[in-house]
């Protein structure tokens, strides 16, 4: 039982890594921001993981139950926030990518880094 | 048994995550990216999180990959090969990840109900929450009302986000070349000529905005409230954008209505909160929007909620048709 | 008589994941993008409406059986016209049925 804990939290090292090694290693910009997604997507994972209790159930009253066991909804929420500030934040790394596409022609870094030089 | 089933899940988020830092077609990175999004919000689901795997699925699976596509047409296709120095990226991300791992051996077993994150605060909320606010969905109640100035901080963000793409690609390109229109005109009439998916989908469109108004209201009772409601209208709007074309789109909401939309609903979040000071309460203070506070706490969350999804709404609207309209170079 | 109910909703479940095996083998296995999709819409609509159909009989006269049904009609519309959105939009672009390429061959064009 242990041990599926803690896979739970080696995937998320793994994805985490996964999606920080697109963004630092890979030249695309368009690359960069599907792994700073797939890097978020990590955090959410952890964080959700963190509010599983056992025998818990989703934290939403049902009529006519008694003493419920819940999990605990404070990961939840702030999950909710973070998705969507992630969204945003990825819209608007994708304008910027669309208007370097226009002005330097290229969104490969090392062709953005070659065209700055001159 | 669903331990089993979360370990597959987990197997296969890895394998897809790996497909897709590994793909060289950007177009097919889009697409697993997406699967990655539902593998994700079937996790959510199995950890006890229907909410956030609903906001996960509307947002990460739909609107995202929208996004994202409409940005590749307007870009490049493929990326091209080679990347810097690969060797140090993978030995700082091992390093990393070993140490990641070696955290993980201190973190309190999986489902502990002892574990310091469901002390304190948590059970408190909870039980707070018939006897203050007596609505059944915990986590709209802790979103909407007792961490409710959070997420006046999100829709703000959110509607940041969405002034700063309509700034950005909002004004016409300078025409350095002349841009690739030649074959566009009939295919800006989006897919007119295809008979069946126009069908259907206007088959669906009003459906779809029906869904995402029964979850908007729904919030309260069961898993939902303005960002899923949101990102799903959005959905629908696009669809109807895609298979109509974009004028059409506009003249149904035009780029004014949008604006106001996108302003509105922030502003409905700040009004309710200045309505709670006007009352006599503090900022966001719903217990004074009515005679008996727990009516105005509910009055409150359906308020602000809306503000939410109006937001919410207007923005993707938004960011999707300054995509849209922008002429490729 | 719940016995017998859990039974046929389990056959109805197995059924429904081998169909979704069988689709998926076959979206690997098929030489075209045309065929490939044909063994894909399997999973929509033989796989999905077993699988819901034996949620349904787990999930009583409720309203839940209401919603999973809705799901069903929404999936049966949904995904045939996603299927034919995109064999058009391969045809569009130019792939002619019956030219097999492997699907490994496929990410180095």
């Amino acid at each position: 039982m242990a041990l599926l804990g803690l896979y739970h939290y080696w995937v998320f090292a793994v994805l985490l890594m996964i999606g920080f090694y697109a963004v630092i290693a890979k030249l695309n910009l368009i690359k960069k921001l599907i792994g700073l997604s797939l890097f978020q997507s990590a955090v959410f994972l952890l964080y959700i993981t963190m509010g599983k209790v056992d025998g818990g159930t989703a934290p939403i009253f049902q009529a006519g139950l008694e003493n419920q066991t819940f999990s605990n909804p404070l990961p939840q929420v702030l999950i909710l926030t973070a998705i969507v500030v992630g969204i945003s934040t990825t819209a608007l790394g994708l304008g910027i990518v669309v208007r370097i596409k226009e002005e330097y022609g290229s969104i490969e870094e090392h062709e953005i880094q070659e065209i700055d030089r001159r | 048994m669903i331990a089993l089933f979360g370990v597959f899940l987990l197997t296969l988020l890895v394998i897809t995550a790996l497909a897709i830092v590994r793909s060289e077609n950007l177009f097919v990175a889009v697409m697993l990216a997406g699967i990655f999004s539902l593998l994700m919000a079937a996790m959510f689901f199995i950890l006890d999180a229907p909410d956030v795997a609903l906001t996960e699925a509307a947002v990460g699976a739909g609107i995202s990959t929208v996004l994202f596509l409409a940005a590749l047409a307007l870009t490049a296709e493929r990326e091209r090969a080679g990347s810097a120095n690969r060797l140090l990226a993978l030995g700082v991300v091992a390093v990393t990840a070993l140490i990641v791992i070696f955290a993980t051996f201190d973190k309190p077993r999986f489902g502990d109900p002892a574990a310091p994150v469901h002390q304190h605060i948590a059970p408190w909320y909870v039980e707070r929450t018939p006897e203050a606010i007596d609505i059944p969905n915990v986590v709209t109640a802790v979103l909407g009302s007792f961490r409710g100035y959070d997420t006046l901080g999100e829709v703000f963000v959110v509607f940041t986000a969405g002034i700063g793409v309509l700034f950005l690609l909002g004004t016409r390109p300078r025409r350095n070349s002349r841009p690739v229109s030649v074959a566009l005109d009939e295919s800006d009439t989006g897919l007119r000529h295809y008979l069946i998916p126009r069908v259907v989908g206007r088959l669906l469109v009003p459906f779809i905005v029906l869904f995402g108004l029964y979850v908007q209201f729904h919030g309260e009772y069961g898993p939902g409230g303005g960002f899923q409601a949101g990102a799903i209208i959005a959905a629908g709007m696009i669809l109807y954008a895609l298979l109509e074309g974009e004028e059409q789109a506009l003249r149904v909401l035009p780029r004014w209505a949008l604006t106001g939309l996108v302003a509105g609903g922030a502003l409905l979040y700040g009004v309710v909160g200045v309505a709670g000071m006007l009352l006599g309460g503090s900022f966001l203070d719903y217990s004074v929007l009515a005679t008996d506070p727990i009516k105005g706490q509910q009055i409150g969350i359906l308020l602000i909620e809306a503000g939410v999804g109006i937001t919410v709404t207007g923005v993707l609207l938004s960011v999707f048709h300054a995509f849209a309209a922008r002429e490729r170079f | 008589m719940a016995v017998l109910l859990d039974v046929v909703s389990w056959l109805l479940l197995s059924l429904g994941g081998a169909f979704v095996f069988i689709g998926g083998v076959g979206a690997l296995r098929m030489p075209d993008l045309y065929t490939r999709m044909h063994a894909a819409s399997l999973t929509d609509t033989m796989g999905a409406g077993l699988i819901i159909a034996g949620i349904m009989l787990q999930a009583g006269a409720s309203l839940a059986s209401i919603k999973l049904a809705m799901i069903l009609l929404f999936l049966l519309l949904t995904s045939p016209t996603a299927t034919n959105a995109l064999a058009s939009a391969a045809l569009l672009a130019g792939m002619r049925p019956g030219e097999a390429i492997p699907w490994r061959q496929e990410s180095r064009e």
